[in-house]
């Protein structure tokens, strides 16, 4: 890690209160010299009480916005209080906080606008449903086709943006089911992508937001917004 | 006169009449009732003169002249369907930044009542 920069881990929560605590743990344990804000995007449990319990900052949307709204307040907040890194970390235990020096890496290096911690780049760990692995190899051969770069893990909420992107997320991110059309915005605005291994762990509470049902709406609605973001000026 | 002259007619100046009645009590924005203004005048044109109307209708090709009138009233309600479905996307656009603009409120208030020594956050 480097001491200098000054580091946000954002983690969009909704009704996240079973795994909150094990999450902020594994945090404080990896990753001690980041500050965290937890976004309560309009949670009906104790989400944001169990975050303020544990002493790190809290952002109560009134209202649930999803997820798109939710990581762009926590941009805002980066942005607002003049951060240098903001880390996307998920509220459900997925995300590894050992993992994170790793995403830090090219940042360090100043490879990269934008790191994304793939699944896909470490041999076994990770094996999707088939239905999944047909989606997740659809975002990739339709963003390399338009992109010309390779993004194995498209979908990957696991993400370290530095200061430009910071700021372009604080006033654009996209709404519904933003991982794999902000990567076709940051790309559009110059920006570079580069992706590192990590691991993902099975969810330890909660319930994910993408069903087996869901799935082909999800598709069909990224790659429309995907190609609406191409047709735009 | 026909029944289809005199329904056109009322209906078309009931829409007027509705539209400022609702304007002058100001339960309508006059950016919002411009469309429905002028597809009510237009509407009430053309049901007043059978002459324009069946010039027109006999320029696009169509045989019975008040159909035209539906044509013209289908377009009108297009458009005035599409500039709500672009007004609601700027509103809910706004909706979103108030509501993330609340939460960073929040955020701050909860962190001056704590150095400040208060107690309880904001729910």
């Amino acid at each position: 890690m480097i001491p200098m920069n000054k580091i946000l881990i954002i983690i969009p929560a909704y009704n996240e209160e079973q795994s909150l605590p094990g999450v902020l743990e594994d945090l404080r344990g990896h990753a001690p010299a980041a500050d965290i804000l937890v976004v309560d995007d309009g949670s009906c449990d104790g989400t944001a009480s169990v975050a303020r319990e544990s002493g790190v900052n809290v952002a109560s949307l009134p209202y649930n916005l999803g997820i798109g709204g939710a990581m762009q307040t926590g941009f805002q907040y980066a942005r607002n209080n003049d951060y240098d890194i903001a880390i996307q970390f998920d509220g459900d235990g997925q995300h590894i906080a050992a993992d994170i020096s790793e995403l830090l890496g090219p940042h360090a290096a100043g490879r990269a606008d934008i790191v994304i911690g793939s699944r896909f780049l470490k041999r076994g760990a990770y094996r999707p449903s088939f239905f999944r692995k047909v989606g997740i190899w659809i975002f990739s051969t339709v963003l390399s086709a338009i992109l010309g770069i390779h993004v194995t893990d498209t979908t990957s909420g696991f993400r370290a943006a530095n200061r430009r992107v910071i700021e372009y997320f604080a006033r654009a991110y996209p709404e519904d089911y933003p991982e794999v059309e902000s990567l076709v915005l940051l790309h559009r605005a110059g920006m570079t992508i580069a992706e590192v291994p990590v691991q993902m762990r099975d969810r330890t509470g909660g319930r994910s937001s993408i069903t087996p049902i869901r799935s082909a709406y999800y598709m069909i609605k990224v790659l429309l917004a995907v190609f609406v973001d191409l047709m735009k000026k | 006169m026909d029944i289809v002259k005199v329904l056109a007619i009322s209906g078309s100046a009931a829409v007027l009449l509705v539209v400022l009645e609702l304007i002058r009590r100001g339960r309508l924005k006059e950016r919002y009732s411009l469309l429905w203004l002028f597809s009510g005048t237009v509407m009430l044109i053309l049901s007043l003169s059978r002459g324009l109307l069946e010039y027109i209708a006999r320029l696009v090709g169509i045989f019975y002249p008040p159909s035209l009138l539906f044509l013209v009233a289908f377009v009108f309600l297009l458009l005035i369907t599409l500039h709500f479905s672009a007004v609601i996307s700027g509103l809910s656009e706004k909706n979103k930044r108030l509501a993330q603009e609340i939460a960073l409120l929040r955020q701050a208030l909860d962190e001056v009542r704590r150095s400040t020594g208060s107690h309880g956050g904001v729910q």
